[in-house]
């Protein structure tokens, strides 16, 4: 899957923030090709999720280039950056809690339905044919987790793992190039981690796009990424196939020396 | 000139003193309170019932009213703040508007809607001779207040254990729950200090504007406000340095562009601010954990 | 459930609203027919209808949009104005009274809406808290022009001054619409009761369909999580303004009909009191809840009257209430207490079947 004829969906080069005097992130040059699936890991406070932070703009980068899909993200706000083509989901969960399960769907769905405020206020014919629209579509995305049946459901109501898997869907309703999931594992117990992981890959074959996830269940990086990144202190220490990770010194080095892998 | 520079560096050093406490409160419980206005009222009308009717000498009103108001900021901490920890800013926000309101109404009906006249503090005290102008004494006490106070806060937070554990709790609440400082013990303290600073500055602005009204403390506490955000929220030398711009720009402006405009003209700056640079003059950027 | 019985789910709670509305009216006429109507309440019927009006703009931002707007009254009082200002000058021109009316609201909604863009563009993008003072200091700021401004009417069109009456230079047929603080003085009424009625509905129309539609939906997701809807491709900005200059502009609609109501009106009747009452019956009434901002809004317009011996308590209460209402309804124990009661009340309800 990791053709490099193809040009990447995302590309960085020496990328870095700086918080203070401190450094998160450096040097992180990474290269994801349009249908790969990626896994980034590393011990805790690693600087995982600032990287996913820097390539949405939620964090502006100290230096370095991100390139997304041949465009240069320097003056994207994240919103632009989605528009662009990133979508994400959050480690600590982000839902629109007051909202049921369609209609945080249908915010991913924002900038594909086509009617403007006065056509909403004064319920002309392109709100009705749109909102028709909207509401089919976040149907058949909620129906790729099975949870269709949940759609006229409070999204704080929902059990911990169906909000990870709301998160994924109202991402993938933003019709992106690359997704980026935070830890989409997290709290989840075996049977239904499997199933995630059957998910993502089936996610990636349907709709053809490019996958980065965080993750500390080896299991479920070593199962399905083709690829993976590890960095510890903000810096990438090793990259490669999972069989090459699993015997990289370094990364042994990083996991077991000194820090505990989780907490 | 010179005499309209010297009242709004005297305004300026009450409307620090107020923001002091709307800046720690804001720094360390995150939350804009509203009612911090009206404490600075009830610090006026304690000292005012001490002085006026109880025939307590000065420095003892202030006292009574230092320790009734830092009481008074623990109890609406207590009653009104804590129970809502967790909650929204709006719901906070809404409950402190609710405490504002109720300081003023209940002042309302204890002391009524007749100004009272308060009495000067400082009448026996002289007045000094600067390059043809005088200067009364309770402008020099008020920017003495000012500069002890600053100092005595930015050693008591650098320096002290409780200091430090501010420091901490606003930097990190839950990291510092888990180093063992008692959070809710902490920001109960803050309000205290904001608390009894409040009633200092109430006595400090009702002797050089005596008039007390229960409406007295709402218009000085809401342009601290914009004094501790011209300076920087979560900034103690900031507040300070925003209160005397403030104070300094209100003279000037009552003085050569309208009286009854000087308030639009001290709220327009902090729209400006907020356009210009939102952090304020020596603010800092607050970045939201993601 | 199927996309047909979904927006009927929504609709039905709108058309609960317009009922509640036009019941509201057709009792006040029956009574009125009937003789029963006191002088008092004929009184307090604009009133009444402009703060619902207020109460629905303000829960617009504030349940809907989730930020704190402390400056309504504020943006009444712009509406009040110009309404009155337009209403009288072109009393030679415009002989239909409704339709006066009509133009007076129309501009007097437009100004505030304007003044609503002016202090939403630079606030809006930093922490609510900002916006609630803002806005507050915009109240203020309109209140201290408003307290100089003089404007007057003659042959020869418009004239205004931020000085005195004499100052205008009006012509000998002139006429001075707005004096200073004492407001503005010998304004035609224009309200009427039947006009207020079709402007609150006009406004439930906007607001209940605004909100849901994708535009609503945004801005709620913004008020729930402003980061994740970033992530989403929703702009925060944009919709934020969208929420705070409808309503600014809905509140200024309402200042120009309660204004018209009255032979003079000062500006200090738009002050921070008039804000927090608002904000009252908008708490009371439950934040989000249009429902219950009407309800709230009516009754608490009306109950002072029949309470006169409790005026003196009233704003205190109405304190109490704020501080009571939003520690009830978002203190984590007391929240897990009440939903602890409902699921009893429904394992009970099963057994019992």
């Amino acid at each position: 899957m990791s053709d490099k004829a193809q040009n990447p969906v995302l590309q960085t080069s020496h990328l870095g923030i700086d918080f203070g005097g401190l450094t998160a992130v450096d040097e992180f040059n990474i290269s994801i090709a349009p249908t790969e699936i990626k896994g980034l890991i590393g011990p805790n406070g690693a600087g995982k999720t600032t990287i996913f932070n820097l390539l949405t703009k939620v964090y502006q980068p100290s230096r370095g280039t991100i390139t997304l899909d041949g465009k240069d993200t320097r003056n994207m706000s994240p919103v632009q950056v989605n528009h662009a083509g990133i979508a994400r989901t959050f480690q600590n969960i982000r839902l629109f809690d007051q909202l049921t399960v369609e209609e945080n769907v249908k915010i991913g769905l924002h900038d594909h339905v086509k009617y403007g405020m006065f056509s909403g206020i004064f319920r002309l014919p392109s709100f009705w044919k749109e909102e028709k629209r909207a509401h089919e579509r976040a149907l058949e995305l909620l129906d790729i987790f099975g949870m269709a049946d949940e759609a006229d459901v409070r999204a704080d109501s929902l059990p911990y793992g169906a909000q990870r898997r709301l998160e994924i869907v109202r991402a993938l309703a933003t019709e992106p190039k690359l997704l980026l999931l935070d830890e989409p594992a997290a709290g989840m117990n075996p049977s239904e981690t499997e199933e995630l992981m059957n998910n993502i890959k089936k996610i990636r074959d349907e709709f053809n796009i490019a996958v980065m996830l965080i993750e500390h269940d080896m299991n479920l990086v070593m199962g399905i990424c083709e690829n993976i990144v590890v960095v510890n202190f903000g810096k990438i220490i090793a990259e490669g196939t999972p069989t090459q990770i699993q015997n990289d010194p370094q990364v042994i080095e990083a996991y077991l020396g000194g820090r505990k892998e989780e907490d | 000139m010179l005499a309209n520079l010297i009242n709004g560096i005297s305004l300026g050093s009450v409307y620090a003193i107020i923001a002091l406490g709307y800046t720690m409160v804001y720094g360390i419980a995150k939350m804009l309170n509203f009612a911090h206005g009206d404490v600075i009222m009830v610090g006026g009308y304690v000292a005012f019932c001490s002085i006026s009717y109880l025939g307590w000498p000065p420095a003892l009103a202030v006292l009574a009213s230092v320790f009734v108001c830092t009481i008074l900021g623990i109890v609406i901490e207590g009653l009104a703040y804590k129970p809502l920890r967790n909650a929204t800013s709006l719901a906070v926000l809404i409950t402190a508007i609710g405490v504002s309101y109720f300081l003023q109404n209940a002042a309302l009906l204890i002391w009524t809607s007749n100004t009272k006249v308060f009495p000067n503090v400082f009448a026996n005290l002289p007045a000094i001779q600067l390059g043809g102008t005088q200067i009364a004494p309770v402008t020099i006490i008020t920017v003495l207040a000012n500069i002890i106070i600053m100092v005595a806060l930015t050693l008591f937070t650098s320096k002290t254990k409780m200091g430090k554990a501010m420091r901490a709790v606003s930097e990190d609440k839950g990291a510092a729950t888990l180093m063992g400082i008692n959070v809710n013990r902490t920001i109960s303290m803050t309000f205290a200090i904001g608390s009894g600073l409040a009633a200092i500055a109430g006595v400090l602005l009702c002797s050089a504007y005596p008039t007390l009204m229960p409406t007295t403390g709402a218009m000085p506490g809401i342009k601290a406000f914009t004094a501790a955000v011209f300076g920087g929220i979560g900034s103690i030398p900031g507040a300070m340095l925003g209160g005397v711009l403030l104070g300094v720009i209100e003279i000037f402006g009552k003085a050569y562009v309208s009286t009854q405009l000087s308030d639009a003209i001290v709220f327009a700056v902090l729209i400006i601010v907020l356009l210009v640079k939102p952090t304020g003059l020596l603010g800092r950027k607050i970045r939201e954990k993601v | 459930m199927n996309f047909l019985k979904k927006i009927k789910k929504h609709t039905k709670v709108s058309f609960l609203n317009y009922g509640i509305v036009i019941a509201f009216y057709f009792i006040i006429q029956a009574v009125a027919v009937s003789g029963h109507l006191t002088n008092s309440l004929k009184g307090q019927l604009i009133p009444i209808v402009s703060y619902v009006i207020m109460a629905l703009a303000l829960n617009l931002v504030v349940g809907i949009s989730g930020e704190l707007s402390l400056g309504h009254a504020g943006f009444m009082s712009v509406g009040a104005f110009s309404g009155v200002v337009v209403s009288m000058s072109l009393a030679g021109s415009i002989p239909s009274t409704g339709l006066r009316l009509l133009c007076a609201i129309v501009v007097g909604a437009l100004l505030a809406g304007i003044a609503g863009v002016i202090i939403g563009i630079p606030v809006l993008r930093l922490n609510g808290d900002y916006l609630a003072i803002v806005t507050l200091a915009f109240g203020e700021i309109i209140k201290n022009v408003l307290n100089c401004l003089y404007v007057g009417v003659d042959g020869a069109g418009l004239h205004m001054s931020f000085k005195d009456t004499a100052s205008l230079n009006l012509a000998a047929d002139g006429k001075i619409l707005i004096n200073g603080p004492m407001g503005a003085t010998g304004v035609t009424k224009l309200s009427t009761f039947m006009a207020g009625t079709i402007l609150l509905i006009v406004v439930l129309v906007i607001i209940q369909n605004l909100v849901n539609s994708r535009t609503g939906l945004a801005i709620m997701a913004i008020r729930d999580n402003r980061i994740a809807a970033e992530a989403s491709g929703v702009p925060v900005t944009k919709h934020k303004l969208i929420a705070f200059v409808t309503s600014a502009a809905i509140a200024g609609a309402a200042g120009a009909l309660y204004a018209l109501n009255y032979s003079t009106i000062a500006p200090k009747k738009f002050d921070f009191n008039t804000s927090i009452l608002v904000l009252v019956f908008v708490v009371l009434g439950g934040i989000g809840n249009m429902t219950g901002s009407i309800i709230a809004a009516a009754l608490l317009t009306i109950l002072p009257e029949l309470l006169r011996k409790f005026a003196d308590y009233r704003m205190l209460i109405y304190a109490i209430v704020l501080i009571v209402v939003m520690i009830a309804t978002n203190n984590e124990k007391v929240r897990r207490f009440i939903a602890d009661l409902k699921k009893k009340k429904k394992q009970e309800d099963a057994k019992n079947e």
